[in-house]
This record gives structure tokens, sequence and C-alpha cells, in this order.
């Protein structure tokens, strides 16, 4: 049995912490029968090269950025114990210094979050509805519907930016506008285009991935509520959400993360000032303007990296689940 | 960011989150109420419709809106193939055609293999947990964080000065010449390649050890029992066995590699002969002002992307069935 199907993969049981989950149900009765491993000692120095391979560029970044700016400048972060030196400087600098000089990403790490929160939100409430309605409301054309939804999923999100942000200059600018007149507190340059894109292009994964869920669940805990005189909304609420929890949470960090790590939706749509612009698109600007500014980039970067990271690890069995099953998103 | 700019922020998610949740609410609420004649078709609405209207304006309508931009000019006019003849015949153009498929071809396979030899060699060691983690890291983290880990191993300082960044200091060790890694092309293309063959690789190394682990034990103690040694235990048993989980790493990592846009981006802006075609389409539509090029680029990478998810959905039915 090889189950890879990315839409629901083989990752069971809640076993063990800090460390990636994979399907390792047999794991414990094999290990104790076949006892000759496929491997040799030079598999073992393979594998060793390559988890150090793979992780020392990571590492260099996160020593470098706890560094004096001098020392980043003139000496590899390799050299630190004959050239020590400890900072927190180059974070105070990125995050919380003022002067215009300073890439200031407090705020879009405010931005990051804003845009991430309700763009995870938005559409889990959205596609958990209309998964509901295509697994349990009987409708003429409920399965070709439900087909080309699936369909859109193969739409690269390029085939839609360009008549996307005119629809937007056209009926949301003056939105936003009106907006920023009633409470002057909120930017002209909102978060709602930017929510709006990320709702829509995560829809088809959404609702094909919560369907498959929501499907499974038996008729007839379903039928017996509607017996007891239960409407759509009452099932929906009560029975349906409930049950589908661990699916809805498998996609809702999968979906924070994506947003989180985006640049291309938030280059098109965000405007790309402190208002509304995310720290990818910040960090992308500071490649560009100040890509020998290593002291502040390396620090800069482990402010992006550090929520991707603490979800990695404080989540990974939901975190594993989620990223497969939507790894051909985009 | 001043307090003001805070507040406001703070009062766009809240206040977003709570109308948005307030709307749905109340719809529900009110076709919980509807009229009995009727109420199945304005549930069905209800619970359907949002979402369905959303797909419709932002993605079925752009996507043939794009398909039709696609032959026209930057000034509106009706100009046939052009766009496409340009992205096919132009040498600019070529080039992030040809990178593009030096990207397909290396990505997949690269990934696919380390991923699986690294699976294989730790599969049922002490600590393959933890093992597996460090290469699965990178896919948590961003494309434009993983773009300036590696512009940090790419640096180059001139000649002379002491190296920061690991590639040259290596170069400098053993008594070579700095490079200027990014700026020098083919070799730049084949350093951003390396980025994401660093990313791929934990997806492909955790598929790929899920489905070894399915490979029923049996099959590898009758093959052990009938002399054969490690090598071929793998070529004979695991391989076969794993071979559909194979199809889905290269397809899935395929689709991701066509459409990869942040670490070129990130890296060289697609400057140096770097550009690939999701940066050229992003280039040519939102930064050259050539809106019927970076829809031709957008509609050249959907018929690219096309064939391989089909494939690779028939694969995922194939298997499903099979169970």
């Amino acid at each position: 049995m090889t189950s890879t199907i990315p839409a629901d993969l083989p990752i069971p049981g809640a076993k063990g912490r800090g460390a990636v989950e994979i399907a390792d149900e047999t794991e414990a009765t094999k290990t104790g029968r076949v006892k000759k491993r496929l491997t040799s000692p030079w598999a073992t120095i393979a594998a060793l090269v390559i988890a150090v391979l793979w992780t020392l560029p990571t590492f260099g970044l996160l020593v470098s950025s706890f560094r004096p700016a001098e020392e980043i400048r003139t000496t590899g972060w390799w050299t630190i114990f004959t050239n020590p030196g400890f900072t927190l400087a180059n974070y105070q600098d990125v995050l919380l210094s003022t002067s215009s000089s300073s890439p200031q990403l407090g705020s879009y790490f405010m931005n990051s979050l804003s845009i991430a929160i309700p763009a995870t939100l938005f559409p889990l409430v959205l596609a958990s509805m209309a998964a509901y309605a295509f697994a349990w409301i009987k409708f003429r054309g409920s399965s070709w519907m439900f087909i080309l939804v699936f369909a859109l999923q193969i739409v690269p999100l390029q085939m839609a930016l360009i008549p996307l942000l005119q629809l937007f200059g056209q009926l949301l600018r003056p939105g936003q506008r009106w907006l920023h007149d009633v409470i002057p507190f909120i930017p002209e340059q909102n978060y709602l285009p930017i929510w709006i894109a990320h709702t829509i292009f995560a829809l088809p994964l959404a609702i094909f991935l919560l369907h498959n869920f929501i499907s499974e669940i038996p008729g007839e805990v379903v039928e017996a509520a509607k017996v007891d005189g239960a409407s759509h909304t009452q099932v929906f609420f009560r029975i349906i959400l409930p049950l589908a929890l661990p699916a809805i949470a498998s996609f809702a960090i999968f979906q924070f993360l994506w947003v989180w790590n985006d640049l291309l939706v938030a280059l098109i749509f965000s405007g790309g000032t402190q208002d509304a612009a995310p720290l990818t698109q910040r960090l992308t600007e500071m490649t560009g303007t100040r890509g020998q500014d290593w002291q502040r980039l390396t620090a800069a970067a482990f402010v992006s990296l550090i929520v991707p990271l603490i979800v990695f690890f404080g989540l990974q069995r939901y975190f594993v689940r989620g990223l497969l099953a939507g790894s051909t998103k985009g | 960011m001043t307090t003001a700019d805070l507040i406001g922020k703070i009062i766009q998610v809240v206040g977003g989150i709570a109308i948005f949740a307030a709307v749905v609410g109340l719809v529900l609420f009110l076709v919980d109420r509807a009229p009995k004649r009727g109420r199945d078709f304005i549930q069905l609405l209800a619970f359907l419709a949002p979402a369905l209207l959303l797909l419709l304006a932002g993605l079925i309508w752009p996507a043939i809106r794009t398909t039709t931009l696609a032959f026209f000019s930057r000034t509106g006019q009706w100009i046939g193939f052009d766009n496409f003849v340009w992205a096919f015949t132009q040498p600019d153009a070529l080039r992030v055609l040809g990178n593009t498929v030096v990207w397909v071809v290396l990505v997949p396979t690269l990934s696919t293999a380390i991923g699986l030899a690294y699976a294989v060699f730790i599969d049922k060691s002490k600590g393959e947990k933890f093992f597996k983690a460090l290469v699965f890291m990178p896919m948590a983290i961003s494309m434009v964080g993983a773009g300036i880990i590696w512009r940090f191993v790419y640096d180059f300082k001139s000649q002379g000065r002491e190296q920061i960044g690991l590639l040259n200091a290596i170069v400098v060790a053993f008594g070579g010449e700095p490079v200027q890694w990014l700026q020098t092309s083919p070799l730049n293309t084949l350093l951003l390649i390396v980025v994401l063959i660093w990313i791929q690789t934990g997806f492909a190394m955790v598929v790929l050890s899920a489905s070894i682990k399915g490979i029923p034990t049996e099959q590898l103690e009758a093959a052990q029992l009938d002399g054969t040694n490690a090598w071929q235990r793998f070529r004979n048993v695991t391989l076969p066995g794993i071979r559909p989980a194979l199809v889905v790493v290269i397809t899935t990592i395929s689709i991701a590699t066509l459409k990869v846009f942040d670490i070129v981006q990130v890296m060289t802006a697609g400057n140096f002969e770097t550009s690939v075609v999701a940066n050229e389409m992003y280039t040519q539509a939102f930064r050259a002002n050539e809106p019927g090029r970076g829809a031709a680029l957008a509609v050249i990478l959907f018929l690219l992307v096309l064939p391989i998810v089909i494939y690779n959905v028939r694969v995922l039915r194939q298997q499903r069935e099979i169970r």
C-alpha cells in the first residue's frame, strides 16, 4: 500500500512530539525483525553530510544575526570562536528603530499578521460552508459544479493577477477611499484587496480538501439530526464543524503559512507601503536596495522566519499533513 | 510605527473579522427562518453562493480575460499571436523559456534523488525523526527567507578582502579566486536551482519515507533470505514498491518548479539572465507595462502546468482505486 495521496496522507497517530510525524505505526515491530538495515557506514556518512549541508546555511545566518555589524562585514561567521562577539543590536535596529534608514520591520510584522489571520479565517469559513453544501445538500448539478471547483486548482494564480488587479482598481478603490474618509485611522491602502485575493486563491483547494473530510462523516449522524428537526444551519454548526475540526486545523495551518510566506500576491495587491505590505515584500525590497547590509538582512530574515519555525516545531503533525495536502497550490 | 498606525491596523483586522462573522452569521440565521416554500433552495444558495461567486469573479473570469489579453498589444489593439511569437523568438524571451526548462529538469530529479537517498539512509536509524526535521525545515520557511539565507552563502567580496560568504571562503581556502556567483551566467541559474532543491528535498524525503515504510517487511525478508545484497533489495523490492509515490513527488515538485518566482525575485530579480517564466510574467505585466506579454507568459505557464497536473490527478485516482 503506497498511499501517498496528498489529499489524505498516511500520517497517523499523535505519538511522539518535536519531530516530523511519519506513518510509522509498524515501525516498532519491523525494527525488531529486520535487524540488518539497508545501509552501510558509507550511507550513514552520506546522510550526515546531507544533514549538515541542509542545516549549515540557516545556521550561518542565525549566528550572523547576533554578531556586531563590523564583525559580520569583515569576518566569516565560522570564525565566531576566534572573533567572538554577541549583540542584539541588529534585532533592535530592524524591529524598533524609527530612523528612516532602518527597515522598521515592527510595522511590517504587524502587517504580515494582519494579512495572514483574516486570510486564513475567511476562506476556511466560506469553504467549509460550500463543502457542506456539496456533501450534504442534494441538488441538481452538484457533481459537475464540484468537479469544476476541483479543476480550478490547476489554474496558476498568475492567470488571475492582471484582470483581478484591474477589477480591484474599479470596484474596491472607491470602497477603500470611503473607508479612509469615515475612519481616518484606516489608511487608504488597506488590507482589503489582499484579504480578498488570498481568500479567492485558497478556495478551490480548501473546498476540495474539506469536502473529502466532511463527506466521510457518517450519514446516520446527519440524518438523525435531520429527523430531530435540525435545519442545515444547525447541522452545520453543531455536527459538521466539530467533527471536521482536525481537517480544518490542518488546512488552517497550511493556509496561514502559505499567506505568511507569500510574496507574489503581496507584491501585486498590497500597494507596497508600510500601511499594508508584509515582511516578505519588505525583505525583497531590502535585498534590492541594501543587499550588502548583512547585519540588517540577517536579523530581518530571522524576524520573518520565526513564526513559521514556531509553527513547524510546535504543530508538526498538523503542519506536515497540511503542507503535503497543499503542495501544489499556487 | 506610530500608535495611531497600530490602532488603525487593529481596527481593520478586528473590524474585518467582526463584519465578516456578522454577515455570515446573519445570513445563516435568516435562512434558518426562511419561509417554508423554497427554503431548501435559499439554504443551498446561502451555503454555496459566496464561495462560487468569489471563484467566478476572482478566478474563472480573470483566467478567461487573461487568455484574451494575451492577444492584445499594450495599446489594446488586436495583434493575434504576436505576443506568443515574441515569447518564442526574441533572444531574451527564449532565454527565459530555456532557463525554465533547465529548472524543471534539474529540480525534480535532484531533489527526489537526494530526498530518496536520505530517506533510505536514515530509515530505522536512531534519531530518525530528528534527522527528518533537519531536512524538512526549509519547507516551512518562505522562499524569500531561503533566498536571503543562500545569498549570504553566495556573498562576494573583492579579492584580498576576507570572504564572508561560505562558498567563496571555500574557494579562496583552496587557493582559488573569489567569484561573483550571482552575476556569472549561466552558473547563477544553477546556483538558484540549488536553493529550490534545498527546499523541495524535504518534501520528497517525507513522502518517500512514508512510502518506504509501507513496503511489507516480508518482501524484504524474503529477498534477504535469497541472498541479495542491500543494493539489489533496494533496486528490486523498495523501488518498485514506491513507484507511485515517486511519480507523485516528481510531478508535484515539477509543478512547484514551473511556478517558481520568489527565489529569482529575491536573489537576482531576474537580472543576469536568470529570469524564468513566472518571474518574467510579473516583470512584463507589472513592471514593464506590457500586460499582453505578461498574459501570454501566464497562458504559457498554464499550458506547461496542465499536462503534469492531469497526469498527477490520474495517478492519484488509480492509486485510490487500488486501495
